[in-house]
């Protein structure tokens, strides 16, 4: 009995916001008129709007693709920013209709938490900031330190895991957001900050005095960045999955935003597919054909994208490393459209 | 001349309001239990649907994190049930303590606002006027980054005579370690705590029967404070303490305040203390002015006056709207998410349900928790207030 009264109360607070949740996600966007990409908000290189109010990073050109895709028209996107902690619960309930919030992907996240993990749009690890003064060398002389973190992320658990797998001992404290904790350990609270190596990159610039903290050269876990949707979708699934791949492939047959007109006339045809000139692949997504030129027309490939907003073209100078393509030494790899 | 039969007419069922009544309750209630039902279906059909977990099996799972403050063994590898209870002593913890500190506080200054002293009561409006038309949100973000800035770092610790230390990292004492032998000394003060009640009592029915006073502060400070430590003092002391050290990053024993703590205990006590003042001056002006005039006709003194004769009258007044302060400061006190205080809503509604993804099932536990909780402290009062209220005879 007591269960059944649990369940009924369960139900009614979930009841509505659950109604959304069905499939057919593609008409529901194309009726809405745009499309509600769940975003960070407060990390620069992946999701931050400018002063002016308009937002740039790595998942934001990801959801401004997807909108190219769709609708011809990057800018048909409402970003939705949330928290590490409320993110899930806002894909699940139908708040919005893909989660690109530097997310990493893990079993439990692709499976009981109601997910499918689309691609890996960055590949990541987490490491350790400091103040220069404690002279560190290394995350292992760590030992008894106090280390501020953000609340529902892998980082909390990662950073438990390696605590424990080095007997060291280690004081958490728990931030709701990242802006929290990193004033938190600019104020002294804490000796360390951890989360994944590129928001450390973007963080530290935000200190008041970047050059008294170091990144520790450790990087304690993997972390694959990406795109999520809810489960029982497929054809969503899929138009989020060669959204990132035609980028990828649109780099690697070197076609980027200013040569996409110019490339539309070759007659390679590994590229006439890609730009839909020949075959329907755009139609068996639900799409246009010309969906993958739209992406790059609006977006660029990409490369392009990753320089301008967390490489060489940013503030942030990351190298490519290990999101380099896969002839040059990288993990990024696309199947081919055909 | 027949007598004409006054008979009611009969009227038709549906004119009748008893029955109309009933058919609307019926109405009401079929519409709320269809809207109910119609949700459960709806919520179970699209959880399925989204292969989204659900029950509560993930009570038992190892949580994998870690939690700054925690009052019972808890470690990375204990469940998530655990921390549960890790959360719910923690939020129980402040709100008792912030419930205790704001009472007192609230009345000192509820009485100072009505003092004759100009200063002092100026002052104390002044700190009601303030302080309760802040948002508590901004005032918890003020004192932990007040406390955070204000006091120093690790290596410059202030050392506290005694042993302790304090720093941005929070206070740290020394910790009494009780020994054999000490047993004897917790007794002592039992059997004074016991002797203590006997005691006044026995002066309480003495005093009624022959208007005798007897010094029951004096005896009643002796029997629980002196006589433990005296025989404390006889069985040699047998107490060590755990001293805190400064360790290579943190201080390291000892026992531990962490700033989130004390900067949410400060600012929920602050905060509700202006609003008891208020509720207290309302209370002692709902006295009528005849019975302080008739206790100094007396011969009482006003601080007897106001002991003996107004408060207990006002908390007659004061105890009904004293409650709801209670039940809100316990539930301003998941606030404490903002400042990294690890509360239940931090641990359980933030990081269990961002983990386990099951929104439904942990926002159900923890709202059923609150509801508990503030029907628990309903009760408690509500008890307190019928063994205050006015005795009619």
């Amino acid at each position: 009995m007591k269960s059944l009264v649990v369940r009924v109360v369960c139900a009614a607070v979930f009841g509505l916001a659950a109604s959304a949740a069905s499939a057919q996600t593609l008409n529901t966007i194309k009726q809405r008129g745009s499309l509600n990409c769940g975003s960070n908000g407060t990390l620069a290189g992946f999701g931050l709007p400018d002063s002016q109010g308009r937002w740039a990073g790595l998942d934001v050109d990801f959801c401004k693709a997807l909108a190219a895709a769709i609708f011809n028209d990057p800018t048909k996107v409402k970003f939705v920013p949330l928290t590490a902690k409320d993110r899930f619960t806002a894909l699940q309930s139908g708040e919005v209709d893909v989660l690109a919030r530097n997310t990493t992907w893990t079993s439990s996240r692709d499976t009981s938490l109601g997910l499918n993990f689309s691609v890996v749009n960055y590949y990541d690890g987490q490491g350790f900031m400091v103040r220069k003064s404690l002279k560190l060398n290394s995350a292992l002389e760590l030992g008894d330190a106090a280390v501020c973190v953000q609340q529902g992320t892998t980082t909390e658990l990662n950073l438990a895991d390696y605590f424990r797998a080095n007997k060291m001992k280690l004081k958490t404290v728990t931030f709701a957001t990242a802006t929290e904790a990193v004033k938190a350990y600019d104020a002294g609270r804490c000796d360390a900050y951890t989360t994944d190596a590129s928001g450390l990159a973007g963080e530290r610039l935000r200190l008041a005095q970047a050059n008294d903290h170091i990144i520790l050269q450790e990087i304690i876990s993997k972390e694959p960045l990406g795109p999520a949707v809810r489960h029982g979708d497929d054809q969503w699934f899929d138009i989020v999955k060669w959204t990132h791949y035609a980028m990828v492939n649109a780099e690697e047959l070197g076609i980027t935003q200013a040569n996409v007109d110019e490339q539309k006339k070759s007659d390679n045809p590994d590229i006439k597919r890609l730009l839909g000139s020949e075959g329907k692949h755009g139609e068996a997504l639900g799409l246009s054909d010309d969906w993958a030129y739209r992406i790059i027309k609006h977006v660029g490939n990409y490369g392009e994208a990753f320089e301008r907003n967390v490489g060489q073209g940013s503030t942030l100078k990351i190298a490519r490393g290990l999101n380099a393509l896969w002839n040059k030494g990288g993990l990024q790899f696309a199947p081919s459209v055909r | 001349m027949a007598a004409v039969e006054h008979t009611r007419p009969k009227a038709p069922l549906i004119y009748n309001p008893k029955v109309r009544g009933m058919a609307y309750q019926a109405v009401l209630c079929a519409v709320i239990v269809f809207l109910a039902w119609s949700a459960i279906r709806n919520a179970a059909e699209n959880l399925a649907r989204a292969k989204i977990a659900t029950g509560f099996g993930f009570w038992e799972n190892t949580a994998g994190f870690d939690i700054s403050q925690a009052l019972i063994e808890y470690s990375t590898t204990s469940s998530y049930g655990r921390a549960f209870w890790v959360g719910l002593i923690n939020t129980l913890v402040v709100a008792a303590l912030g419930i205790v500190l704001a009472t007192i506080l609230g009345f000192l200054i509820g009485i100072a606002r009505l003092s004759k002293n100009w200063l002092l009561a100026r002052m104390a409006g002044f700190y009601v006027e303030i302080i309760r038309n802040i948002p508590l949100l901004l005032q918890l973000l003020f004192w932990y980054n007040a406390v955070l800035k204000a006091l120093p770092a690790m290596r410059e610790s202030l050392s506290i005579p005694g042993g302790g230390f304090l720093n941005n990292r929070g206070l740290f004492l020394p910790q009494p370690l009780f020994q054999a032998g000490s047993s004897y000394a917790l007794i002592a003060l039992g059997v004074g705590v016991v002797a203590a009640i006997v005691y006044r009592t026995w002066a309480k029915r003495r005093q009624m029967a022959t208007g005798q006073q007897a010094p029951v502060l004096w005896v009643t400070l002796g029997l629980v404070i002196a006589l433990p430590l005296a025989v404390l003092g006889l069985s040699g002391f047998p107490i060590a303490f755990n001293y805190p050290e400064a360790g290579r990053f943190n201080i390291r024993g000892g026992m531990e305040l962490l700033p989130e703590f004390m900067a949410l205990l400060f600012g929920l006590v602050i905060y509700t203390a202006a609003f008891i003042a208020e509720v207290v001056r309302a209370g002692i002006l709902a006295v009528a002015r005849g019975q302080t005039e008739a206790a100094y006709s007396l011969g009482l003194r006003p601080g007897q006056t106001l002991r003996l004769v107004v408060i207990p009258q006002a908390m007659r007044v004061i105890i009904p709207p004293l409650t709801s302060q209670y039940l809100n400061l316990t539930k301003n006190s998941t606030l404490a998410v903002a400042i990294g205080y690890p509360d239940l809503v931090q641990i359980f509604a933030g990081t269990v349900l961002n983990q386990t993804g099951q929104a439904v099932e942990v926002i159900v536990i923890t709202m059923a928790v609150y509801l508990t909780i503030s029907l628990v402290t309903s009760a408690l009062m509500n008890l307190y207030n019928r063994r205050m209220a006015l005795v009619e005879r």
